[in-house]
């Protein structure tokens, strides 16, 4: 019996607690509601590395492995800092700096800072390529670059301002650097980096975010060919008066679309051509307007060129097209604007989707070159030219396409020409040429082709040009 | 008194500072640490900016173009002063100055310059004024006063208190000055406040003066970080009868150099009010 009740009280008592803990779970829950949230540390570095846990730093592909390690002998107002030993571009082990310091484990809620803010110095004057934060080798969601950072010899603190602290709220990539020799002909030198953290400036004001670096674009698009917003960025006046321009992904931006029954971007900066129309995107980044914008005037589906038939490799030496190997070329615009050049187009190639197509514009003369810092073509064992052409206009009486092959470039050069005369074109339509390499008169000889010229004193100024290449 | 407020606050201070003052003023050191910012409080001129369009041309006047020399006031600035509603209007119960970047007769820049002469001048009181600058460099506001004599006696020897001058290259630094006969432009009787975790172009602040027969109290906020007293100034203490008041914002000059091509226009200085005790 004694036993029985002593259980009975002791179940009450259970009982009553535990009601009594429920019913204060409960008030605490309905009363204010708190969600999980990540650490809030703000050390990245101070003496040793700050929370990252053992398994926190992965240099960059081709980068020097051990170009990092803890310094315990030079500190801002220490005697510990981060050192980068930058090698020299012919470093074995790797060319370059570059890495990234990634939490091994969960990431911070960053949401209460506004800045990363570090000491550094360089054992010279230097101009280090990018130093930033938010890069995990996974999304690299809210990457931010600070591009060419110069460091001198003594302490300096640098500010890198959060585009939207509150985007991020659980960041693994706490920083990441990539420094190089292209400044110092190859030599290597030294950076430290000290008192990496986090923190809330409250100065850093006055944002300009921009997409397309600032720039209004308008520009025909294509059903189907996704564009990529490039040229993303977001300006902060700091708290010395200085002007900070970083690189930030489009994880920061909203994008909108003006129709978008016609494009629409996504959260990758991703615009998609899904209808005919117009359609402008912009963006705006923590609910300021972005500057720059793109419109799209949609009429139609790309009209691609014909596709080239299959060869054995050995049968074809290929400048550029999507269907063979192509060798080594220097441009696809020479842009010899003292000899009067006009034509813009070519720098790059445009880029439908991953099929590249050449469009030269204002066209009255352009040179593709493959023979500066590549091998010339031995189009010796070849037999003809082919090319795509499209002409993107009208084509009057007397309008012309001149192609012209140098070899030997600057030095015993020959060369010849072949003209495509304007009847054998069609307004927006492609047509396919096979040009016999004898029928360049003059060329004598083809062992060292090494520029391919496209000349129609203006007569034929808007042209699409793909499949360029040799064959027998 | 002047000691310790010249040497020992340069800046706001931090919340330690803060509580070992405290902590001093609790073991009984000299009463005169403890800082009044404010003790007139009868207000005789409050122009509170309630009224959309031009300011009251009962209290404000303009100074139209660019100095009497065309020298851009004697200190090189590069903006043309008009009273047009683009360089100067109330919006929503605030005053705009605003700096423009355009052609204008013969100037790069307009702007503008509001004073009371001839129809506000006051000896010693309370002078203050809630603003928002703006920022970039060469960009040069202000909110100053000057001996209201001074046709008859021409600067320095009229006098000048600056309550607010500011570079917008430096968005955190107030300058606070007085000028005269012997203490005039490089030479002015300065101080500097910087703004801790905070900057001037992001929200409203409060410059003002206190001033009495043989000081200038300089205050930001409920912060005063300044007093100049005769024995401070390295020529005659002229600041013993009326001034008036000016607020204008500049365009490049001596003070802070010329715009560059980082410096974005237009650029707005927000005045919330003006308001004048004694």
């Amino acid at each position: 019996m004694k036993n029985i009740k002593y259980k009975n009280l002791r179940f009450v008592f259970l009982l009553s607690l535990s009601m009594a803990v429920f019913y204060s779970c409960e008030r605490d829950f309905s009363d204010d509601v708190e969600f999980a949230t990540f650490s809030t540390t703000a050390d990245v570095f101070t003496d040793s590395p700050v929370g990252l846990g053992s398994n926190f730093y992965f240099p960059f592909l081709n980068s020097k492995a051990t170009a990092f390690r803890v310094d315990n002998e030079v500190g801002f107002e220490s005697e510990a800092s981060i050192r980068i030993d930058v090698p020299n571009a012919n470093d074995p082990e790797g060319s370059f700096a570059g890495a990234i310091f990634r939490i091994d484990g969960a990431g911070r809620d960053l949401s209460g800072y506004d800045a990363l803010t570090f000491y550094a110095k360089a054992s010279r004057g230097i101009v280090i390529g990018e130093i930033g934060f938010g890069q995990d080798f996974e999304e690299n969601k809210f990457q931010v670059t600070r591009n060419g950072v110069t460091l001198s010899t003594d302490w300096v603190k640098y500010v890198i301002p959060i585009p939207d602290p509150s985007k991020l709220v659980e960041e693994r990539g706490m920083l990441w650097f990539s420094a190089g020799t292209d400044a110092t002909a190859g030599f290597g030198y030294t950076f430290w980096m000290d008192e990496v953290k986090f923190e809330r400036l409250g100065n850093i004001a006055q944002p300009r975010p921009a997409i397309l670096n600032g720039a209004d674009i308008a520009q025909e698009g294509f059903l189907g060919i996704p564009i990529t917003i490039q040229g993303l960025t977001q300006t902060f006046n700091i708290g010395s008066g200085e002007n900070i321009t970083l690189t930030a992904k489009p994880g920061y931006f909203d994008f909108e679309s003006t129709n978008v029954d016609v494009a629409r971007a996504n959260e990758l900066g991703e615009v998609s051509v899904v209808g005919t129309g117009e359609a402008t995107i912009t963006a705006s980044l923590a609910n300021v307007a972005a500057a720059g914008s793109l419109a799209l005037n949609v009429t139609r589906a790309f009209d691609f060129a014909p596709t080239p038939p299959q060869r054995d490799p050995s049968d074809v030496i290929s400048i550029f097209s999507d269907a063979y190997t192509n060798v080594g070329v220097d441009y696809f615009n020479g842009f010899f604007i003292p000899d009067g050049q006009t034509t813009q187009g070519g720098a790059p190639p445009l880029d439908l989707n991953g099929d590249r197509v050449i469009n030269y514009t204002q066209l009255n003369f352009v040179g593709i070159g493959f023979f500066t810092d590549v091998a010339p073509v031995n189009a010796t064992a070849m037999e003809t030219l082919h090319l795509d052409i499209k002409v993107n206009e009208a084509i009057a009486p007397g309008d012309f396409i001149r192609l012209q092959l140098l070899n030997s470039v600057g030095n015993n050069e020959t060369s010849g020409e072949y003209t495509i005369n304007g009847d054998a074109l069609t307004t927006d339509g492609w047509v396919s040429f096979d040009i016999p390499l004898s029928d360049f008169v003059g060329l004598t000889d083809r062992s060292q082709l090494g520029l391919l010229f496209f000349i129609t004193d203006s007569t034929i100024s808007d042209i699409f040009v793909d499949n360029i290449y040799f064959y027998r | 008194m002047k000691n310790f407020i010249k040497n020992n606050i340069e800046k706001r201070m931090t919340l330690p500072a803060l509580v070992m003052v405290l902590l001093l003023a609790v073991c009984g050191c000299e009463t005169d640490e403890d800082q009044t910012v404010a003790t007139l409080t009868n207000l005789v001129l409050s122009e509170e900016f309630d009224s959309d369009g031009a300011p009251n041309p009962a209290v404000w006047g303009y100074d139209i173009g660019r100095g009497p020399n065309g020298d851009g006031w004697g200190n090189q600035e590069l903006q043309y002063y008009t009273d047009r509603s683009d360089n100067v209007e109330v919006q929503n119960g605030v005053l705009l100055i605003t700096a423009r970047q355009e052609s204008f007769e013969g100037a790069s820049y307009t702007s503008a310059r509001l004073l009371t002469k001839d129809l506000f001048e006051q000896k010693f009181g309370r002078f203050e004024a809630r603003i928002r600058l703006p920022y970039g460099q060469g960009i040069w506001p202000a909110f100053w006063m000057l001996g209201a004599d001074i046709d008859e006696n021409p600067w320095p020897a009229a006098g000048e208190i600056d309550i607010m001058e500011y570079r917008g290259q430096q968005p955190t630094v107030l300058v606070g000055s007085v000028h005269g006969p012997g203490y005039s432009g490089g030479d002015a009787i300065s101080k500097e406040f910087i703004l801790e975790n905070d900057r001037f172009d992001t929200g409203f602040h409060i410059f003002g003066i206190e001033w009495g027969p043989d000081y200038v109290n300089f205050y930001v906020d409920d912060f005063l970080y300044n007093r100049i007293t005769p024995e401070d100034v390295t020529g005659p203490w002229v600041f013993d009868k009326p001034f008036f008041i000016l607020m204008n914002l500049a365009v490049g000059g001596s003070f802070v150099g010329a715009p560059n091509a980082e410096t974005e226009f237009p650029q707005t200085m927000l005045v919330d009010y003006v308001r004048v005790y004694n």
